[in-house]
């Protein structure tokens, strides 16, 4: 466990950003990010390959990339916030799950939404232009 | 070197914001000369201004949110006034006035009577009900209450340094964009509402961590009380729908400072997606401020009625489903703008949906008090009033939640009654159970029951002549905010409001009138045992007021209505308890963090509305010093020695050993 | 505090009570992970007006037009870059190595001003090119959402190099330590934020 705070609660939960490394020695550790870093340079550089090749079908690009970023989001949590799927991590899980959902509840019902209303109305500019 | 500032923003020639602003100003030096001349500054400095304890800061919040509570009354008072007189005639406020009034009374209403007297009983009572010494953040939560004070400061000097917004309580563009608002009304309204939303926020994050992770042994999550509950449902929400308002003002100062595109008729902007993201937070909103009125009842009507709540884990499932639910209904405010049958219909239903777990508390306190040995004072008859009262306006709500019908009722007065319908009888009466109910806990007398009794009966009567009208007129046609208006047949309902209004009135003077006799009569409503109301949850196991710790040992519980099993124990076996050793405790230190950075704030916020760029730099560089200053201090708690623990704690054991005794030999 | 009670049951499994309240690297770990969610959502809102305001050029030049995809790359590098050499300072911090913990932090925070210098740098020559924030609704968004990432990262920088001084005035105390996890939870999301940033605004917003 890492040391130079206080009394620790090994069993119960751990604060999130907190590595719960058994025994763990910094080398262990550094390999971890290690190993993170090097996952993350692999799907940030198949990114930018698939933006800008020609080898994907084109109107599966915006999903692949969307994927990719998903994926490499989750690197981060894993080997540099150390969230895990352990009893001790479930508070701090559970307050991402919320935040996830929020942000696509915002995100994916804006943009229903707006679609909609731009789909009916008239752009602003015309409705202008027509006031004249 | 001021920016936009000049003498011309004194509004010299308006009669009614000058003496107004002279009035309280004149207040003020009152107040503030007693305080200096009779030298309690120092006791106010080091007590309460610089106090990071929950208990001084809940005590403020609710104190901001009663003196709002005065001036957006005001506001409410003339607009009734106006609406009564203005049929063919401009009445007394012409239109630019009575622009502001509407606009300021909704704002301060919502962001700074509501919302602060929720945190601040939540503040106030939850680490108690938890058995802990305070929240997670204690000067964290000092920096929320005084940045929320700094909005609450900047509101109230746009009446007499500037204008205030004229479009509403939102600020809808492209009305409140540079081209069409070119004043300082809307910054002002900007401003205030980003940095108090930031006091918010903190709070939020606070009272989450706290009711999460600072709890006492034993409190397991479902042996909380029910206000834990929705404090923890409420505080998800504000950390969850906050961000969305500061990013949506953000747009628009940036609009309105920098010339972007966001939300203008020109080069793009979009304005639909303002009146989106400002209902993504909006509806979300509305629970943050009936949540925690939610929880006041299930405690009040619990104690009052001398049995557990019933149904406690449904309400829990209740209250977690509306904190879900209230994010998926934020279309149902602008139903008529544009967006289609389909997304209408999904979110009418769901609208609908969210009206049954509502269904389900109201029935858990039915049957909660069924059956109870029930005791009708103030604080239960306020959950009575807030019962029938929440009702009708949530019917109406459902009403209004069917896209066809909200076509015609939308933005007509009908609107208006239903919202006051929920947030007075919900939210407003809610917290005058609450205030009722925790005052003697929090000064150490109870209020004057009689003039509680008459304060309510005046709001409740005073409601429903003020708003019934209402809903008449939105269905006669008479849309909202109307500054004056032709038609006949609405004036005599117009005029049964206001009487309704001054009935209101009557109560808020009964409540004034019941705190300043309270105080005179403190020696014989003095609450001695800390147990007023025979209460069921911890907070009724300290002193009134608690000590500064909460409690000499951590109380370890072993399951619901943790107070009430410690006083059927205590009674089984008489003179069992044992003598703990006293030990050194530790509570956090009083900083002045809070209040110092909210000057700098208010200083920041008043020099981006003029346009004081070098002021803004100052407050800037003056608020960032502030935290490091603070970062830097070495000592962040006070120690309580022993025997100074054991000399609080042992009086107040043998007062409470004496009464109980008393009571039980009667 | 830190035992825990094992309460009687009929079914003849251990059931654990709440074990008192949390210590506070907890306390504070959590509430500032509930700051960083609350965060991530101010975002989700600029994402969502980017996203529905992308096709807004006004006549103006688009994403295609703008874009250097180059830069984007090394900028990319750098925070991941920085994100690594982050937690390197979180491991000496808790090992309490002064030397390797402020040279981490020193190699982060000039990753992070590299980063700075070539977004700066971008935004200079649009504003240059006549494509600044006012030329219309699509740059407004983007200017503001890698605007706002950037003044975290501004934000961040400002932190780190407080708490370098920090911990060279007062080593390695409880509550330096609580703050350093902090800035690391900060940093991470910070690149976590930009990896939705190069995707959605310059990989996808090039694409259309």
């Amino acid at each position: 466990m890492t040391h130079g705070h206080d009394e620790v609660f090994d069993d119960i939960d751990v604060a999130p950003g907190d590595e719960h490394v058994e025994g763990g020695g910094v080398g262990l550790r550094i390999l971890g990010y290690l190993t993170g870093l090097g996952l993350a340079i692999l799907l940030t550089a198949t990114s930018f390959f698939v933006a800008g090749t020609d080898l994907v079908w084109e109107p599966s690009i915006p999903v692949a990339l969307v994927v990719l970023a998903i994926a490499q989001m989750g690197v981060h949590l894993v080997f540099f916030l150390h969230i895990t799927t352990g009893a001790d991590n479930t508070n701090n899980v559970l307050a991402l799950a919320f935040g996830v959902l929020i942000v696509i509840l915002v995100m994916g019902g804006s943009l229903w939404i707006m679609a909609n209303l731009n789909h009916n109305m008239m752009p602003m500019d015309q409705i202008m232009q027509m006031q004249r | 070197m001021l920016g936009k500032l000049t003498w011309d923003a004194i509004p010299l020639e308006q009669p009614i914001p000058m003496i107004a602003s002279g009035v309280v100003a004149l207040t003020i030096l009152a107040i503030l000369g007693w305080v200096v001349i009779k030298g309690h500054l120092p006791y106010l400095w080091r007590e309460w201004i610089t106090s990071v304890d929950h208990k001084r800061i809940g005590v403020m919040y609710t104190l901001l949110a009663m003196v709002m509570l005065l001036r957006g009354f005001a506001d409410a008072i003339m607009m009734r006034m106006q609406q009564s007189v203005a049929f063919h005639s401009q009445g007394f406020l012409p239109p630019e006035h009575y622009d502001q009034i509407f606009s300021a009374h909704g704002t301060i209403m919502i962001f700074f009577v509501a919302m602060p007297f929720m945190i601040g009983l939540m503040n106030f009572v939850v680490p108690l009900q938890l058995g802990v010494r305070d929240v997670a953040f204690p000067t964290l939560n000092s920096v929320g209450f005084w940045l929320t004070a700094t909005g609450a400061l900047l509101v109230n000097i746009s009446l007499v340094i500037g204008e205030f917004a004229r479009n509403g309580w939102l600020p809808y563009p492209p009305l409140s964009e540079l081209a069409y608002s070119p004043g300082v009304g809307v910054d002002y309204y900007l401003w205030s509402l980003e940095i108090s939303g930031a006091g918010t926020l903190v709070a939020g994050i606070n009272l989450v961590t706290t009711v999460l992770k600072v709890r006492t042994k034993g409190m397991n999550y479902l042996r909380m009380p029910m206000f834990c509950w929705t404090t923890l449902a409420t505080n998800l929400l504000i950390v969850a729908a906050f961000p969305i308002l500061t990013a949506t003002f953000a747009m628009l100062l940036l609009d309105r400072y920098l010339g972007f595109h966001f939300f203008t008729n020109e080069a793009g902007g979009n304005v639909m997606m303002f009146v989106n993201l400002i209902w993504a937070w909006g509806h979300p909103e509305v629970y943050i401020l009936v949540l925690p009125a939610f929880g006041i009842f299930s405690e009040v009507i619990s104690t009052f009625s001398g049995k557990p709540l019933f149904g406690y884990r449904s309400m829990v499932a209740a209250t977690m489903a509306i904190c879900i639910l209230s994010f998926m209904v934020w279309l149902h405010h602008f139903f008529t703008m544009g967006a289609g049958a389909d997304v209408n219909a999904i979110f009418g239903i769901a609208t609908m949906i969210i009206a049954v777990p509502t269904g389900v508390k109201v029935f858990n306190w039915l049957f909660t008090m069924y059956g109870g040995r029930v005791r009708f004072q103030t604080p239960l008859l306020w959950s009575i009033g807030f019962m029938v009262t929440f009702i009708i306006g949530g019917m109406t709500g459902v009403l209004l939640a069917v896209p066809p019908a909200d076509f015609v009722l939308h933005n007509s007065l009908f609107l208006v009654a239903h919202f006051h319908n929920v947030i007075i009888g919900g939210v407003l009466f809610g917290a005058f159970a609450g205030y009722t109910y925790w005052f003697p806990k929090a000064f150490g007398f109870k209020l004057h029951e009689g003039l509680g009794r008459a304060a309510f009966w005046c709001w409740l009567i005073g409601f429903y002549v003020a708003f019934m009208p209402l809903y008449v007129l939105g269905l006669l046609g008479m849309t909202r905010r109307m500054q004056h208006y032709d038609v006949a047949q609405w004036r005599p309902w117009l005029i049964v409001a206001a009487c309704g209004a001054t009935l209101i009135m009557c109560g808020i003077a009964f409540q004034i009138a019941q705190l300043v006799v309270s105080i005179r009569q403190r020696a014989q409503l003095r609450d001695e045992t800390g147990d007023p109301w025979d209460g069921r949850s911890l907070e009724w196991a300290t002193t009134s007021p608690p000590p500064a710790f909460n409690f000499a040992f951590l109380p370890e519980v072993t399951g619901e209505d943790a107070f009430w099993q410690f006083k059927k124990r205590a009674a089984e076996q008489p003179g069992a308890e044992e003598m703990p050793e006293y030990r050194d405790i530790e509570i956090p230190r009083n900083s002045a963090t809070g209040f110092v950075c909210a000057f700098f704030a208010t200083v920041m916020g008043f020099a981006l509305i003029w346009h004081i760029w070098w002021m803004v730099a100052v407050g800037a560089i003056g608020a960032f010093a502030t935290f490091v200053v603070f970062a830097w201090r070495d000592h962040d708690e006070d120690t309580v020695p022993a025997d100074e623990v054991a000399r609080i704690d042992g009086s107040s054991r043998a007062q409470r050993h004496a009464i109980l005794s008393r009571e039980a030999a009667e | 505090m830190s035992t825990v009670a094992l309460t009687d049951t009929h079914h003849g499994a251990a059931i654990r009570d709440w074990a008192g309240a949390a210590p506070k690297r907890i306390v504070t770990g959590y509430g500032f992970w509930i700051f960083i969610l609350s965060d991530m959502i101010m975002f989700s809102a600029f994402f969502a007006t980017y996203a529905v305001l992308l096709g807004q050029t006004a006549g103006g030049p688009s994403g295609r037009e703008l874009f250097d995809l180059r830069n984007v790359a090394i900028e990319t590098g750098f925070l991941l870059a920085s994100s690594f050499t982050c937690g390197l300072a979180s491991i000496a911090a808790d090992t309490r190595s002064t030397i390797w913990f402020q040279l981490a932090m020193a190699v982060t925070c000039a990753l992070g001003l590299g980063f700075l210098a070539i977004e700066g740098n971008e935004f200079a020559s649009l504003v240059a090119r006549g494509a600044g924030p006012t030329r219309s609704a699509f740059l407004s968004a983007f200017f503001t959402l890698v605007g706002c990432h950037g003044l975290h990262v501004s934000a961040g920088i400002l932190w780190l190099l407080t708490m370098m001084a920090q911990v060279f005035a007062k080593g390695f105390r409880a509550d330096i330590q609580r703050r350093i996890l902090c800035f690391a939870l900060f940093w991470h999301a910070l690149d976590i934020i930009w990896i939705a940033v190069f995707t959605v605004v310059y990989l996808i917003g090039s694409a259309i």
